[in-house]
Formats: structure tokens, C-alpha cells, sequence
């Protein structure tokens, strides 16, 4: 039988109190969390949290149980979400968190499964498993936290790093072009395409949010500071200051073509939902194709045998 | 020679890379090797060092792109430690069978699952059957010496193979260590330019990679198997030669105060330097224990080994891996079936020790040894376990 964690360690008020006033106090959302695992092994000033939170955020807008909520992270910084996360969580190898979760959603179609990871392992070691998830339409909810680098690893250049922007390992600027997030999950199929940066915490709630209530493949990629593995080479300051240059460059364009995204090195970003249309998911053709047809044969092979 | 300086190991290999002046790198970043990777970035993009550095998109990727290099005729360099060598294994035997020089620095890490990032050997040894040479590093100098001997064994006409230089993730990759450095033009005189035996031109085709009908994929995999063991004679030479430079002189198997020892320890990578210590503490009270390190692992030296073994009485293999399922350990099993026809052989002790991150001091070993000499032959302990 499944027991959550947080029935092993029951509330401690008396732990509540002490935290308020010795440490940082709990989190708002703390019943949402894994106990004891706060806090975060994240750094001052990342995005991350504002993710975790406008998730939560979401859950609670749409009512939707814990139990009824599985999260699915690769590996990175980001993917440290699913051990924080106090419900079914599967913290899986470096760029799988897709098929994990196909596997997943296939059999438990009650669940909601949250795809929770970042830009390097869902675009560069993961890449060809999410537009063959977005091409099948697989019901998975992707939120792809895109901090233009390999966070956890040392700010190391990735898919999604700007042109000529600094890493650890593109010293003196990348020299390759990035993907357009929004444009690549788009033309893979996808049937809802959003992008928010963390300083648009309210428009990001709402995308999760839309994004629970539809069928299929949904893409959110949320724009994070990252002010140790990119910020810092690329003088954006502190999170905080990047969170400000986001409130600067950005502009809300709903509907906006995907193609016409892409983000350039302290250039406008566009942000908004892009895409939110209808399309038969992976289990109605299943259903429809395969498994129709095979009852069928069925059936008239069972006809033949009692003729 | 070259000076002596106080230098993270990663740097120093990186530094050593790039004086063999490589003409490709690439690589995938993977705690703990991302330094090794990102100071050769820097050395490419300062105008130090005349490579292609290729941001590969993952390990697969990352071994992929060292095949096409190697088989165009580039020195070709890619590093990497556990999952990233779990996922380019398929390309890791490609190389080898392809006979294609390329040097990989592993930064030793335990395999997943639990997600560990520390230390074991683990991922060498899910790799060992693939046909790589094998060296293990004991310490910073070991491995930057290292680099130079690997591309002028893997590229000698002679072998045509690739090679494999481990060294312990973290224990060696993040630590400061004194490194004497080779100048260029010891460097020069020490490796040849890379003459490739099998390259891809325009002018003389060749298949690579081709389908082997079961008439000649036996043959092919003899071959194989004969190039990996001719390499010895090679890395002999390559060593013989490295003393002369530099006054080092590495074997395939080093012994450590083993002179009358009844009892012997076996390790291999930086292991061997704290088995050292355990065995300086244990010849001070008067305890006859000696310790053979094991650097070469694949070709594997057979004759080398029996000849350091067979006169002790007990033998304490140190491994790093756990082999799940199995009778004992990764190398305590190659020992073992080294050892069995000798008309003479010691008992031979499984202990493993080590394995994701977990510390082994001086006084872990000498326990070892006791809890060894107390049991029976046939036990394999997993040393320290709780619970
Ligand atoms: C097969 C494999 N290769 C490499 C790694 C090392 N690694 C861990 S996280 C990571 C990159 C993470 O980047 P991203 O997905 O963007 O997440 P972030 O840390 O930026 O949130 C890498 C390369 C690994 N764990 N497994
Ligand atoms: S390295 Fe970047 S992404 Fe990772 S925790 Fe720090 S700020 Fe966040
Ligand atoms: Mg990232």
C-alpha cells in the first residue's frame, strides 16, 4: 500500500514554531512540500521557486488532488522539483523525464502528469523524445524551465543559450544558434505552446492552469534567472535585477506566430500563449484505430469458431 | 623539464590535452569531469589550443562525433564519468571495434540507481569488455603523464586502438596536487604525429562499420582481441620512454613494500595511495602485507600479474564495483581466474570498499585486511555496509 510521506511525519506544530522563529520559516505552500526537505538546495536569486509556487499555485486554482498529480523531472537543477514535491514524483535519468512519463500517462489515465524539468535535458540530451511525444499528442503537461544553460552542472552552453552569450564553456560567446522553444514544440504538435518568464507569475498560473484542463501535449517554458550559471557570465546581475530586465524586455503578445519568438541576448522577449488548439490525443486514436479494430477482429473470429 | 606547480588534476590534464594538441573536442558536461571540459573550451577560445570544440547535445552524441573525427584522422579527445558513459556505451564499443585512436579521460562515478555523483568504479567496469585499453590513475602526475602515453600507444600503427585513462572522480579531479609539467618540446619528442592506419578520403575509399556475416564476425572479434593484447609490447615502450623523459617509470603492475609479504593488498586508481599508507602503518608493527596496484586493466597482464601474486599466502583484493548477483567482484573475479591454474596461489579476499563516495581511510584497510584473514576464501564483503 502507498503511504505519503507526509503521513510518516505527521504536521509538527511545535517544528512550525521553531522554524518561524529560529530559521526561514515555512513555506507558504508547505503541505504541497516534502517535509523536512526545506530548504532547497537551490541559490539566492534563481527562478526555480517561482516555478514550484505558480505549480502549486495552479493545482490549487483547478482542484486537483494531491493524489491526483504525478511530476516527472529529469535530471538538473530543475529536476530537483520532484524530490521537493509532496505527491507521486519520479525523478528519472538525464533527459528521459518524456518517456517516463508516456509510460505513465499511458496506464494511468486518471493522472495528471506534469513533465517538470529544464531546457538542457528536455532540449539537447531529451530532445528527440519530446517531439515524439508532441507528434503522438501524448497527454503530458511540459513545463520546461529554460535558464539558457546547464545549470546544475556549471552554467555549460546548451540548445537554448542565445547567440554569442557567455557560459562555462563558450568563454568568449556562443557561436551556435538557439532553438525557439515555442516554435519547435508547435511544429512537433503540440496543442497548447505558452511562454512566461518568472516575473509574470500570475500569467504563468494561468497557463498551468489551461494547460491542466486540456488534452494532450501542452508546452509552458518558463524564461528563469539563473544568476549563477548565466547571470553572472552575462552581467545580468542578480536574480532579482534579471527578473527587472524581464519586466523591461518583455511584451505580452497572445497569439503571437511561434516562429516569430525566438530570444536573442538582451533583446525584446515575446511572451504570451501562442497556441491553444483541438487535436485528437494519443489514446483516442488508439482507441479509435487499434483497439477498435482488433475487437472487432475479434469478435468475427469468435463468430467463425461457433458457425 | 617542464616546472612544477600546485594545479587542480583536472586543469593539468586539460593542459596536457591540449599541449598533444588535439584537433577535436567533444564532449557532453557530467559532474565530475565539466572541468577537464570547460578549460580546454577556454584554451580553445583564447587561441591556445587550434581545435574544434563541439557543444555536443549529449554523450551519444559526444563518442559519435569522436568516431567521424578519429576516422578522418584527428586527434581526438571526449571525456566523461558514469551515466554520460552508460549512454555512449553503444558508440564506446564502436570505437574499439573500428579501431579508432581516440583518448577518453573517465572521471570515475558510480551508476545510477540511487543518483550518486561520487566515486566508484562502476562505470569502467560496465564498459570493460569493450575493447579500449584500460589504464587506472593513482594520483594528478599519474594521469597527466597519462594523456601523453595514451596518444602515442592508441595512434602507434602498431595498436590503432583507443584508450581509456580513469581517474577517480573528485578524489583526483577536484583535488590541488603538485604536477610537473612536460614542455613542448618534450612533448615533440615524446608523441609522433597522428599517421592514421584506417582514415575516410576521397581518394581511397574504405566502408566503415560494415555488417559481419556470422562467417567472418568471429574472426573479426579474434582480431580484435589479438590487437588489444599485442598492445603490450607498445605501452611497454611508451612507458620505457616516458622514464627516460621524465625519471617516472609507470608498469602495468606496481608493487609497494612486498618484499617477504604474506600478505598482499590489490587496488587500483587512487585506492592504491591510501592502501600505501595502510601498508607503511602495518610494516611499522611489524606485519608482513605488501600492496600491488593494478594501473593496466585492459589489455589485461596476465603473466605480470601471476608473477607479483603467486608467492603470498593471502591476497586482499580491494574492488570498487560491486558486480550485482555475482560470485564476487569485478576484478577479485579476474584475479581469481588469473590466479586458479597457478600450482601456487595465495587465498584470495573479495572486499569491496568505496562504492558511491563512500570514504576509505588507512585504518578501513588494515580492517580489511584482519576481517580477510579471519574469514574464508570464498566470502565477498561488501566493506562497512550498515544495516
Ligand atoms: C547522461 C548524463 N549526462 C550528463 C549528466 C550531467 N548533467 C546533470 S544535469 C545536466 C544539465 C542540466 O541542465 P538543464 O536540463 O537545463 O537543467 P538546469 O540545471 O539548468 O535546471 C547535466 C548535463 C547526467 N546526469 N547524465
Ligand atoms: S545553478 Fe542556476 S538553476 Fe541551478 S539552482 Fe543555481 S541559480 Fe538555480
Ligand atoms: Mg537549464
Amino acid at each position: 500500500m502507498k503511504v505519503r510521506y507526509r503521513a510518516l511525519h505527521p504536521f509538527d506544530k511545535e517544528a512550525e514554531e521553531r522554524h518561524i522563529q529560529e530559521d526561514h520559516g515555512l513555506h507558504p505552500y508547505d503541505e504541497y512540500l516534502k517535509p523536512g526537505r526545506i530548504p532547497h538546495i537551490w541559490c539566492p536569486g534563481c527562478g526555480l521557486g517561482i516555478v514550484v509556487t505558480a505549480f502549486i499555485e495552479a493545482m490549487k486554482q483547478k482542484n486537483v488532488p494531491v493524489a491526483q498529480s504525478a511530476v516527472v523531472s529529469g535530471i538538473g537543477c530543475t529536476g530537483r522539483v520532484a524530490g521537493y514535491l509532496d505527491m507521486d514524483t519520479y525523478h528519472t535519468t538525464h533527459g528521459r523525464a518524456i518517456p517516463f512519463a508516456t509510460g505513465l500517462a499511458l496506464v494511468r489515465q486518471d493522472l495528471i502528469v506534469t513533465v517538470f524539468s529544464g531546457d538542457g535535458d528536455l532540449f539537447a540530451i531529451g530532445g528527440n523524445h519530446l517531439i515524439h511525444a508532441a507528434r503522438r499528442n501524448v497527454n503530458l503537461k511540459v513545463i520546461c524551465v529554460n535558464n539558457f544553460n546547464y545549470g546544475m552542472t556549471g552554467g555549460q552552453v546548451a540548445p537554448t543559450t542565445p547567440i554569442d552569450a557567455r557560459t562555462s564553456t563558450t568563454p568568449f560567446g556562443n557561436a551556435e544558434p538557439s532553438f525557439n522553444l515555442p516554435h519547435l514544440a508547435h511544429a512537433a504538435g503540440a496543442v497548447y505552446v505558452a511562454r512566461w518568464t518568472t516575473y509574470h507569475a500570475r500569467q504563468l498560473v494561468h497557463s498551468i492552469s489551461q494547460a491542466f484542463d486540456k488534452k494532450g501535449f501542452t508546452f509552458v517554458e518558463v524564461v528563469a534567472p539563473c544568476p549563477t550559471g548565466f547571470g553572472r557570465p552575462n552581467k545580468l546581475g542578480s536574480g532579482l535585477d534579471e527578473m527587472r530586465h524581464y519586466r523591461e524586455v518583455c511584451e505580452v503578445r497572445n497569439g503571437a506566430d511561434p516562429s516569430e519568438v525566438e530570444i536573442r541576448l538582451r533583446e525584446k522577449i515575446i511572451v504570451g500563449t501562442f497556441v491553444d488548439v483541438e487535436r485528437p490525443d494519443f489514446m483516442e486514436h488508439y482507441q479509435s484505430l487499434v483497439v477498435a479494430r482488433a475487437q472487432a477482429k475479434a469478435k468475427s473470429k469468435g463468430k467463425g469458431k461457433a458457425a | 623539464m617542464g616546472k612544477k606547480v600546485g594545479i587542480e588534476v583536472s586543469i593539468a590534464a586539460a593542459e596536457a590535452v591540449g599541449l598533444c594538441d588535439v584537433d577535436v573536442v567533444a564532449a557532453y558536461p557530467i559532474t565530475p569531469q565539466t572541468h577537464i571540459v570547460e578549460h580546454l573550451s577556454e584554451l580553445v577560445a583564447n587561441g591556445r589550443l587550434d581545435a574544434e570544440f563541439v557543444p555536443v547535445e549529449s554523450e551519444h552524441s559526444a563518442m559519435s562525433v569522436c568516431c567521424g573525427s578519429a576516422a578522418a584522422g584527428a586527434r581526438t579527445f571526449t571525456s566523461t564519468a558514469a551515466q554520460g558513459l552508460a549512454l555512449m556505451a553503444e558508440i564506446v564499443y564502436i570505437a574499439a571495434s573500428m579501431r579508432l585512436p581516440i583518448l577518453m579521460l573517465v572521471a570515475n562515478r558510480a551508476l545510477s540507481a540511487p543518483l550518486s555523483i561520487w566515486n566508484d568504479h562502476s562505470d569502467a567496469m560496465m564498459v570493460r569488455d569493450s575493447g579500449w585499453i584500460q589504464i587506472f590513475c593513482e594520483n594528478g602526475q599519474d594521469v597527466y603523464d597519462h594523456i601523453f602515453h595514451a596518444y602515442r600507444v592508441g595512434e602507434d600503427p602498431r595498436v590503432s586502438l583507443p584508450v581509456m585513462v580513469n581517474m577517480d572522480g573528485f578524489i583526483l579531479t577536484h583535488v590541488i596536487e603538485p604536477v610537473e609539467f612536460w614542455t613542448k618540446e618534450m612533448v615533440g619528442s615524446y608523441l609522433p604525429r597522428f599517421r592514421p592506419l584506417n582514415t575516410l578520403h576521397p581518394d581511397k575509399v574504405v566502408t566503415m562499420g560494415a555488417f559481419g556475416m556470422p562467417e567472418i564476425y568471429a574472426e573479426q572479434k579474434m582480431a580484435h582481441d589479438q590487437a588489444l593484447k599485442n598492445s603490450m609490447p607498445v605501452l611497454l615502450e611508451g612507458w620505457d620512454e616516458l622514464a627516460k623523459l621524465t625519471g617516472r617509470k609507470y608498469e602495468p603492475v606496481e608493487l609497494y613494500r612486498t618484499e617477504g609479504a604474506e600478505t598482499l593488498l590489490l587496488a587500483m586508481g587512487s585506492l592504491c595511495e591510501t592502501a600505501s599508507l595502510a601498508v607503511d602503518q602495518m610494516r611499522e608493527a611489524g606485519r608482513k602485507v605488501g600492496l600491488v596496484k593494478l594501473r593496466l586493466w585492459r589489455p589485461f597482464p596476465l603473466a605480470e600479474v601471476r608473477k607479483a601474486l603467486s608467492g603470498a599466502k593471502d591476497l586482499v583484493v580491494l574492488d570498487r564495483s560491486i558486480s550485482v548477483g555475482a560470485a564476487n567482484a569485478p576484478v577479485t573475479s579476474e584475479i581469481s581466474a588469473a590466479m586458479y591454474h597457478e600450482p601456487q596461489r595465495p587465498r584470495i579476499h573479495c572486499m569491496i570498499a568505496g562504492i558511491g563516495g563512500r570514504d576509505v581511510t588507512p585504518e578501513d584497510i588494515t580492517n580489511m585486511v584482519d576481517l580477510s584473514l579471519k574469514g574464508t576464501e570464498q566470502e565477498c564483503h561488501i566493506y562497512g555496509v550498515r544495516g
